[in-house]
């Protein structure tokens, strides 16, 4: 970064370190206008139009018992899901950066799968597979277990589509810890299992915490692989996304727009947590997602 | 993998464990509905296969997703270039609040995306009734469908080109601008073909989920057959008609972009990971 001795005063405020690249007003005047209008005037209607319900209106489309079914199914099955994938991404990711087997590599870049297909190809596979007569589906079958039609199946779609974000958020920090630590750890009598829980999974917690919120949010907004296996029955296996897509079918925009509202808002909060994390992340150990 | 267990590895026996468990799960949850969707495609033979492709409605929905993602990727690469430069390029005011607003969009579901387009499109809206007034339509119509699959693309290529540039600093730049060439020269000459794969690797990505979004479409489209259906949509509808081996069809078609995907993005990874160690040595 080129600095101007003469116009470089500390203390005085300005918006921008002077630079003799040109572009700045271009670049980002274009920047804001474009997410202004693609993304800000957008949400913003939604604002309005659930500002206009009123509060007693909002109030109303937000806690109707079948409003209020949909999202514990959305938020409960989601919770459930990134679990399950804290669990596994978080083996997964170890095997992948510290084991060497044959296929590493194949298996390391099939973690993407769920970014690249589309969530309804996935949906109308799921269902195949864990349908009564499906491969998996005949096989718990004879338990007396049903997985499609069933919140089951709402969770195993949403353990196929948040997996890579908790794989992918905790490999490049399993990554970046350095060997020298397990080896102080094993040098000063620490047991593999002690250097393991005391040593590396506290350096890890922050990934974990972010990867598994990315997964939770995504779990919450899903709708494509969802609808297919999920049996849609409200109250019982009735996501929060597919009420809203129902409402607007009714034309009842007023009832979208309080369920997409109470959404947004808690997907918000859970940015703004992720934010928190890896600052905090940053600070304590000098690195972050 | 080492003969007798060392004091910072686990015994080969738990390693062993470790890895059929981690890739058991991985068999299961990835490659099984993969490989299910291809099977299904040809459960009733290639002939079925290739009818159910052939199909118009199906001809017109390839079409359709192909029209969509060429006018919706585009805009969304002008606009990673243009934030990324100016993020990565200069120090500015409030920059960590404008990186965290543009993943805005991956935190939205994709059903709430299409909502906010009807609200503003809609019947009831301002705007919807004035354009239509001058025979824009824009809700279930090509536009519509556009906005919202810009909306949920949105960050792919900005968020793929804002570390790489950080990365990179501003020497190389300054140094053309120094021995006289102008800004455009700069960014042609210079700054593209150092971004040129982290370039292509976020337009693989923007690409794919433009040409597989279902949610923020399935709100807009209004779901005219052979006129506003895409092809997750066309896949949708065939499934719900039961006609299982025509949706496994047209979805095959969809497995088979993302997995072109993937193979891409993973020889890119490789070819990138070089490029970054070389534009970190300078």
């Amino acid at each position: 970064m080129s600095r101007h001795p003469a116009v470089n005063r500390p203390g005085a405020w300005r918006f921008r370190q002077p630079s003799v690249i040109p572009g700045f007003g271009l670049t980002l005047g274009f920047t804001v206008l474009y997410f202004s209008l693609i993304i800000l005037l957008p949400l913003l209607a939604l604002a309005i139009r659930s500002a206009g319900l009123g509060p007693a209106g909002f109030w109303a489309a937000a806690t109707d018992p079948r409003v209020f079914g949909a999202l514990r199914v959305s938020f409960v099955t989601a919770l459930i899901a990134a679990g399950v994938n804290v669990v596994f991404g978080m083996l997964i990711a170890w095997v992948l950066v510290r084991y060497r087997f044959p296929g590493r590599r194949l298996f390391d870049a099939i973690i993407d799968l769920p970014f690249a297909l589309p969530t309804a190809v996935a949906g109308i596979a799921l269902t195949a597979i864990y349908a009564p007569n499906g491969a998996i589906g005949a096989l718990v079958a004879p338990l007396g277990w049903r997985i499609a039609y069933t919140p089951a199946g709402i969770v195993v779609a949403m353990i196929f589509i948040g997996l890579p974000f908790v794989v992918r958020t905790i490999q490049p920090i399993l990554e970046e810890v350095s060997h020298e630590v397990e080896e102080a750890s094993a040098t000063l009598g620490a047991n593999r299992f002690q250097t393991i829980s005391r040593v590396l999974l506290p350096s890890l917690t922050p990934a974990v915490l972010t990867g598994f919120a990315l997964a939770f949010a995504r779990g919450v907004g899903e709708f494509g692989s969802i609808i297919f296996i999920a049996g849609n029955i409200p109250f019982v296996s009735e996501i929060a996304p597919l009420l809203i897509f129902i409402r607007l079918q009714e034309f009842n925009y007023g009832g979208a727009t309080a369920i997409a509202m109470v959404m947004l808002l808690i997907s918000f909060a859970m940015l703004l947590f992720i934010n928190l994390v890896q600052a905090w992340s940053r600070r304590r150990y000098g690195y972050g997602s | 993998m080492a003969a007798r267990s060392s004091p910072t590895s686990e015994s080969p026996m738990v390693q062993w464990l470790f890895i059929a468990i981690a890739l058991g799960f991985m068999a299961i949850i990835l490659v099984l509905p993969l490989y299910s969707v291809f099977h299904e495609a040809l459960a009733r033979g290639w002939p079925a296969f290739l009818a159910a492709l052939a199909d118009k409605d199906a001809q017109a929905a390839i079409r359709l997703t192909m029209l969509v993602a060429a006018i919706a990727v585009p805009f969304n690469l002008v606009f990673g270039l243009a934030a990324s430069w100016a993020i990565a390029k200069f120090e500015f005011k409030g920059k960590a609040f404008l990186i965290t607003l543009i993943d805005l969009p991956f935190s939205v579901s994709p059903v709430i995306a299409g909502l906010v387009y009807v609200l503003l499109f809609g019947a009831g809206s301002f705007l919807g009734p004035a354009l239509k007034s001058m025979g824009i339509e824009i809700l279930f119509a090509l536009p519509g469908i556009v906005l919202a699959t810009i909306f949920v693309t949105f960050p792919f290529v900005a968020r793929e080109l804002i570390p790489l540039m950080q990365d990179q600093g501003t020497g190389d730049e300054e140094a053309a601008l120094s021995l006289g060439a102008d800004g455009w020269q700069t960014f042609w000459r210079v700054t593209l073909p150092n971004i040129r794969w982290g370039l292509l690797y976020g337009v693989l990505l923007c690409n794919a989920r433009a040409m597989g979004e279902f949610g923020a479409v399935a709100v807009v489209s209004g779901k005219i057959r052979g006129q506003t259906t895409t092809m997750p949509l066309q896949v949708e509808m065939l499934y719900n008609e039961y006609n299982a081996t025509a949706a496994f069809a047209l979805a095959s078609l969809l497995a088979l972009l993302a997995l072109v995907t993937l193979v891409l993005k993973t020889a890119l990874e490789w070819r990138f990971s070089a490029d970054l160690a070389a534009s970190t040595r300078h």
